[in-house]
């Protein structure tokens, strides 16, 4: 790999150079792996003969014919022809999405309040982790200046070198830059999708073990260090052998296999908020604006265009009834069901043999046998029904928020156009989410969020901050 | 300075927004989307008077400070005329959605009251204002520094926290006042919210004078509370019932909904049916009907 540095090697920079290889390394697997993953998804597979009825399953508890929910990923278990269900694929809002099927039982206004309701405890679960990953990257960019430091190398997809003292040579390169950056996501998509629709599974779990094993434990020990060099504190290499030891192990654990399922969300959310301060520190200043915009733009030329390759994807995915990778989308879904089988249920064996194979096992399993009894069971836990249904955002989405935000916070020390994207991106967010009640089918998280940012944070930097300057100087307020 | 003047600071501005938001809106997700929503609004307004000031500002000569003065006064009167138009266009939209989550009746409690969102949208738009006054400022007070240096006002920080918790309150009450109007039709509601809010912030121009503006405000923002509390139906019965009758019974077993203390409609009782007050928890009281 070709790694454009100004720097003459010494002992650190040796060091450190091996580090941007393998950074480049992983951007590479990263800027693949998510240029698929910033999808909303909606579960659409559920075909017309669903039966199940929601409501009567929480209002009058008897066996309510809950989809199964396989989440497995490993292929080598049997899938169940018999079930006329269907499994949810990532399935988005699924409520909506189960709504819709009984639109011969229920009125419209029912359905939509339905809708209503569920989507705003939904959306306040992805708000949740939007959030949290947000607060770390700022925290981060706020107090480290590791992360804020410009330095004079760059990741191998944006070659061209802005220089800061011409615009019009600094726009034309951030351009190149973006054309370049958003063709290699291109090009990974397609191979992407290329390699998943010839079965070459072994291979994408593969490259996909690697990119978060060197996220786990490269990045994370790199951010410790820094971490460490700003706040003084000192270590040794034994201890820190060990932390870095336990954190990536039972990372790869949690996210590739299974775990409790809060500790898989912060995994990934940490994992997000790692990727995004490396771009923020390796993208450079007008080509990472441009690199947003764009990409918003592929992305939703990418889901929504019949030929996209994201979309091909997703409907691949729907026609083999399989779960599209969930070891790089965030879940919401609450535990249920798991450890809940019942003794003489002689089904319980294979759910159980089902729980143990699917990596998001933790969302619950259920086969069609044990349906009247998982009724019965879920009078009990009825209150629970309504959190087993999570909604699913890619963690590409994580990531290219939290760019946003961090970039706000990275310049100056204006902490209202921080605040400013921040809720600007929460917005869109409900928006996407509100679309996707309404549509139905996996939709692209990033445009209206992106969008909304953008504008934000450019009008809050050059309108609102002198404005606010001005008042806050002679104290007025409005 | 530094971490005492943050901490103290932050907790004068930000607390009791805080403890709102953690006490009244933080179980119920629709009222925090109504909340975000709000500050979305607010911020948008603010977005439209700073364009409209700055191009004042570029259209102007930058040497004449008198000048500039004025137009600053005029950016301050503008944005306070532009937010309240937001928070009509907030109570349009909210009133359509209502629509949509109004026959969501039989289920627990999840349907939301116009005077609930008017309190969660006011609180939207306290927050959302305070946050911007107030977050540079706090960050600012965590370096070292001499506040004063040039001859201004020591007092800086903390009147900057006071007249901030003043405004959030304020915009809360304007909120509950300003949907109650809108909802009534009584169009004087509204002029008046509109003219409280101008004179807020005509008296925030008497700066550093701050005894020509704080005072005042706070006067303003007692006497908008006490009108908010009757305009949202509370009435001098049910507080005296408040205090006789929480403070006095300890911790009953009933398991009732809990009622939050705060400025949610509590509807008037119904005439000839005795509403007794009720604690259902520690410092939280509930009405049932006898």
């Amino acid at each position: 790999m070709i790694i454009m540095s100004s720097n003459i090697l010494s002992g650190v920079d040796t060091v450190l150079d091996v580090g941007q290889s393998w950074i480049t390394i992983n951007a590479l697997i990263w800027l693949w792996a998510f240029g698929f993953c910033h999808l909303l998804f909606m579960n659409t597979s559920d075909s017309e003969e669903d039966s199940y009825n929601e409501r009567s399953a929480l209002v009058q508890c008897e066996s309510p014919t809950i989809p199964s929910y396989h989440q497995d990923h490993d292929m080598s278990l049997p899938q169940e022809t018999d079930t006329k269900r269907g499994r949810p694929v990532s399935s988005g809002l699924d409520e909506p999405g189960l709504v819709e099927r009984e639109r011969a039982a229920t009125p419209d206004g029912e359905e939509e309040e339905l809708t209503l309701k569920y989507g705003a405890k939904h959306v306040i679960m992805l708000f949740i982790p939007v959030t949290l990953c947000m607060v770390v990257v700022v925290a981060t960019i706020k107090s480290v200046s590791f992360y804020t430091e410009k330095t004079s190398q760059q990741l191998i997809y944006t070659p061209f070198k802005e220089d800061p003292n011409s615009v019009g040579q600094r726009l034309l390169y951030s351009l190149l830059n973006t054309i370049v950056m958003i063709s290699v996501i291109v090009v990974m998509t397609i191979i992407l999708v290329v390699l998943y629709k010839y079965r070459c599974y072994k291979f994408i779990h593969g490259w996909l073990i690697l990119s978060s094993l060197m996220l786990l434990f490269w990045f994370s020990f790199m951010y410790l260090g820094e971490v460490f060099k700003t706040y003084n504190v000192a270590m040794d290499y034994p201890t820190l052998a060990m932390i870095i030891w336990n954190f990536g192990v039972v990372g790869m654990i949690c996210i590739h296999w299974k775990g409790p399922l809060r500790l898989q969300q912060a995994y990934l959310i940490v994992i997000s908020a790692l990727m995004a301060l490396i771009f923020i520190k390796y993208l450079p200043e007008w080509s990472a604006w441009v690199i947003l915009a764009a990409i918003s733009i592929y992305d939703l030329i990418a889901v929504l265009c019949p030929k996209g390759p994201l979309r091909m994807l997703v409907e691949t995915a729907q026609e083999r009834n399989e779960p599209i990778f969930p070891a790089l989308i965030y879940s919401s879904a609450m535990v249920w069901m798991v450890g809940m089988a019942d003794s003489n249920n002689p089904d319980s064996a294979d759910e159980r043999q089902r729980n143990e194979g699917g990596a998001l096992a933790q969302e619950g399993v259920e086969s069609e046998d044990d349906v009247a009894l998982g009724g019965r069971r879920r009078c009990s836990a009825e209150e629970d029904l309504e959190e087993d249904r999570g909604v699913k955002l890619g963690l590409g989405d994580f990531i290219f928020y939290s760019v946003l935000v961090g970039k706000a916070a990275a310049n100056g020390g204006d902490w209202n156009t921080t605040l400013a994207c921040f809720v600007a991106i929460l917005i869109g967010l409900c928006l996407t989410l509100l679309l996707l009640a309404i549509f139905k089918k996996a939709l692209p998280a990033l445009p209206i969020s992106i969008t909304f940012g953008l504008v934000f944070y450019f009008s809050t930097d050059n309108l609102v901050r002198p404005f606010m300057d001005s008042l806050a100087a002679h104290q007025y307020y409005i | 300075m530094t971490l005492a003047v943050f901490f103290g600071c932050a907790f004068i501005a930000f607390g009791p927004s805080f403890a709102l938001f953690v006490f009244t809106i933080a179980k119920d997700p629709l009222r925090v989307i109504i909340l975000i929503a709000g500050a979305f609004f607010w911020l948008l307004s603010l977005l439209l008077s700073s364009l409209v000031w700055f191009i004042a500002i570029k259209a102007s000569n930058s040497q004449d400070l008198t000048l500039q003065r004025g137009l600053l006064i005029f950016g301050v009167f503008f944005s306070v005329l532009l937010q309240e138009v937001f928070r009509f266009a907030y109570y349009r939209l909210l009133r359509k959605a209502t629509e949509g989550l109004a026959a969501i009746s039989d289920d627990d409690g999840s349907a939301i009251s116009v005077r609930q969102m008017a309190y969660v949208a006011g609180l939207g738009f306290g927050i959302m204002s305070g946050a911007f006054s107030m977050i540079n400022i706090l960050s600012d007070s965590l370096g070292p520094g001499t506040v004063g240096i040039f001859g201004d006002s020591q007092y800086y920080f903390i009147t900057a926290a006071l007249m901030t918790l003043a405004l959030t309150l304020l915009h809360t009450f304007w909120g509950v006042v300003f949907f109650e109007g809108c909802e009534k039709s009584r169009w004087w509601v509204i002029a008046a919210v509109v003219s409280l809010h101008l004179l807020v912030a005509g008296l925030s121009l008497l700066n550093p004078l701050y005894e020509g503006s704080l005072p005042p405000v706070y006067v303003i923002t007692l006497a908008t509370g006490v009108w908010a509390f009757f305009s949202s139906g509370g009435s001098l019965h049910s507080l005296s019932a408040l205090c006789t009758l929480c403070g006095f019974e300890s911790r009953a077993s009933r398991t009732m909904t809990e009622v939050p203390l705060s400025k949610t409609p509590n509807p008037q009782p119904l005439p000839g049916r005795r509403s007794m007050w009720l604690p259902t928890a520690p410092g939280v009281c509930s009405r049932q009907e006898s």
